[in-house]
């Protein structure tokens, strides 16, 4: 089923030759490129990658498009070089906008070498194995699930089968045989219940308490949202940005902590790092990965069209197409709640009502947001009360009333009506 | 044959009553005028304007109450005259002020400067950002820090829409303080 990589194909095997003969040939070549590729990530990858164009050019093959002197003075000084009416030097200068480039004196001519070494490598080719296992891996728990569900019914309608083929034989056998199924005269069991009275009356209780469980349960349950999990018009995975990436959760929805709402950040916030990571990539150690690469990318690239992005130009375009997310967590009109409270002043973590965000690749509401679970966490909650000077005679005196130690937040009159009522 | 068709209807019935669940969708509402506000809702829609949302941008050349606008332009000049004339308007931190500005620090900064100010946050491990440097590294001041932090720098975005001014000044007290102890 999975589809492997073609191990022997041709290219493959060029490439491999090129390796072998480029590592023999030039000696410390590849260890100039290993140091160069350091030297890269450390000092240019802040602003140039290599196939693409970022604060500043895409930087694989400079080395043919300016001879290699000039490139070791741009790198070491460039505004000098701009300054001393370079042609070349002020023609890329005012191509990117005239946005300075940091000079880098403390890089040697050797390192300077290694770089260009670096980003003069062929560009990889794009590995096919990992592709389809990132297919394969899409999907694959419902797959066998239903399996196993498509056997079981098979087994079952067999048996079925097998048993009316089983009945249609002995009644066969039974009639050559000139045998007669004796069928005893009796009453019917339905007549036989309505005869015993007291059955009926026990059976008409239980009926009777049954259905209101279930009926009492199924209004508990209307207006709650619980586990609601709504498509979202851009698939953004909580489990990567926030458990694998560990990006605090405050990063985007930087309001929950000043404001009654944690907002939905605005997409400046996504540009923040996506300006950046333009493709997803994945990592060795990922356990996340539910759908292709291809489709996280695409993701990203929603984002671009929705800000207005042009990730080759490195500039808006002022084409904006707001995004319709679609809210969750919704409590009714007539409860008032507020982030900054609980996540600033009480200190709370986003997971305490939230659940595990941090490992749902898709956002689903975790608690059931009921009166009956506010109150509940504000019966069992403690607050703390240290160095809270303001507040510290009335929280002592609330202390001597209640004669408790530790006050919780229904102590403090977290379970008044007009807290959240009003 | 008969109880077959009984069986049958009871399965039919059981997937009817049970496949209404919708994890798509959201409950039905008791009163629903009790659950949705007549008022406008944050991020809600609305016909009265124009982009048909109720959330709106501030008027041109409003400023908000107690917001100085930046002096320094989000240029490369911006950053030059920043780095050599904006002072902090904070005449002292103190610890509990530290304490903030270290929570904010590592909400906003940690992900990829690192919580040390080494530039080897979590993104810069996972290779998803590169090329970040060290605090050690740069020669900063506070002015410098500052803009950077409201403006953004290559790579680097804008973060003054998740910080205030006052709170942006608290971080950058922070990463000096963290490039003394490196």
């Amino acid at each position: 089923m999975k589809k492997v990589g073609n191990h022997t194909s041709f290219s493959r095997i060029l490439f491999l030759c090129l390796t072998f003969v480029l590592t023999f040939s030039t000696g410390s070549f590849a260890q100039d490129v290993a140091k160069g590729k350091e030297l890269f990530n450390a000092n240019c990858a802040a602003c140039h990658k290599l196939d693409a164009n970022s604060t500043g050019p895409a930087l694989r093959g400079m080395i043919d498009r300016h001879p290699t002197d000039w490139l070791h003075k741009w790198i070491k000084d460039s505004s000098g070089l701009i300054k001393s009416g370079d042609a070349a030097a002020v023609k890329l200068f005012n191509e990117w906008n005239k946005v300075p480039m940091n000079s880098f004196p403390n890089l040697s001519d050797e390192d300077i070498d290694n770089i260009i070494a670096y980003t003069s490598e062929p560009k990889p080719e794009p590995t096919k194995a990992v592709g389809a296992a990132g297919e394969a891996g899409q999907g694959s728990g419902g797959v066998s699930e239903m399996l196993v569900l498509g056997g079981l019914v098979l087994v079952l309608a067999m048996l079925v089968i097998m048993l009316v083929l089983v009945r249609r034989v002995l009644n066969k056998v039974a009639n050559q045989n000139n045998l007669t199924v004796q069928e005893t005269k009796s009453i019917p069991v339905w007549r036989a219940f309505v005869k015993n009275q007291f059955l009926v009356l026990t059976s008409v209780i239980l009926l009777m308490l049954t259905g209101a469980y279930f009926a009492f349960g199924y209004m508990m349950q209307v207006g709650v949202d619980q586990n609601y999990e709504p498509i979202q018009p851009i698939h953004f995975s909580h489990k990567i940005h926030a458990g694998e990436n560990g990006i605090d959760c405050k990063y985007c929805h930087s309001s929950a902590r000043t404001s009654k709402t944690s907002g939905i950040p605005s997409m400046n916030v996504c540009m923040n790092c996506h300006k950046n990571i333009t493709e997803f990539t994945g990592s060795a150690d990922s356990t996340y990965v539910d759908y292709s690469k291809e489709f996280y990318t695409a993701e990203i690239q929603k984002i671009y069209d929705a800000v207005g992005w042009d990730p080759a130009k490195q500039a808006y375009t002022g084409v904006e197409k707001p995004v319709k997310w679609v809210r969750i967590h919704n409590l009714p009109d007539f409860v008032y709640f507020n982030h900054s409270q609980h996540v600033s002043v009480a200190g709370l973590e986003c997971q305490t009502c939230h659940g595990p965000v941090e490992s749902m690749e898709i956002m689903r509401q975790h608690s059931p947001l009921t009166m009956g679970w506010c109150i509940e966490c504000h019966r069992e909650t403690e607050v703390n009360v240290k160095d809270n000077e303001y507040y510290a005679k009335i929280h002592e005196e609330l202390s001597k009333k209640y004669g408790v130690e530790k006050l919780t937040a229904a102590q403090l009159g977290g379970l008044e009506c007009g807290k959240c009522h009003y | 044959m008969k109880s077959l068709y009984k069986i049958v209807a009871l399965a039919a019935v059981s997937t009817l009553a049970t496949s209404c669940f919708n994890k798509e969708k959201p409950n039905y509402q008791l009163f629903p005028n009790m659950y949705e506000s007549v008022a406008y809702e944050t991020y809600s829609e609305s016909s009265a304007f124009k982009n048909g949302k109720e959330g709106q941008v501030p008027a041109q050349g409003s400023i908000p109450r107690g917001f100085k606008p930046e002096e320094y332009a989000n240029t490369p000049e911006g950053l030059a005259l920043a780095k050599a004339n904006l002072r902090s308007p904070l005449d002292s931190i103190t610890e509990g002020d530290m304490a903030k500005a270290k929570q904010l620090y590592t909400i906003y900064c940690a992900v990829c400067h690192g919580d040390a100010g080494d530039g080897k946050g979590n993104l810069v491990k996972r290779e998803k950002f590169l090329g970040v440097p060290s605090y050690a590294e740069r020669e900063l001041t506070e002015g410098g820090i500052y803009h950077v932090v409201t403006h953004g720098l290559n790579a680097m975005g804008s973060h003054k829409n998740q910080l205030t001014q006052t709170e942006r000044w608290m971080v950058t007290a922070y990463v000096l303080k963290l490039k003394s102890e490196l």
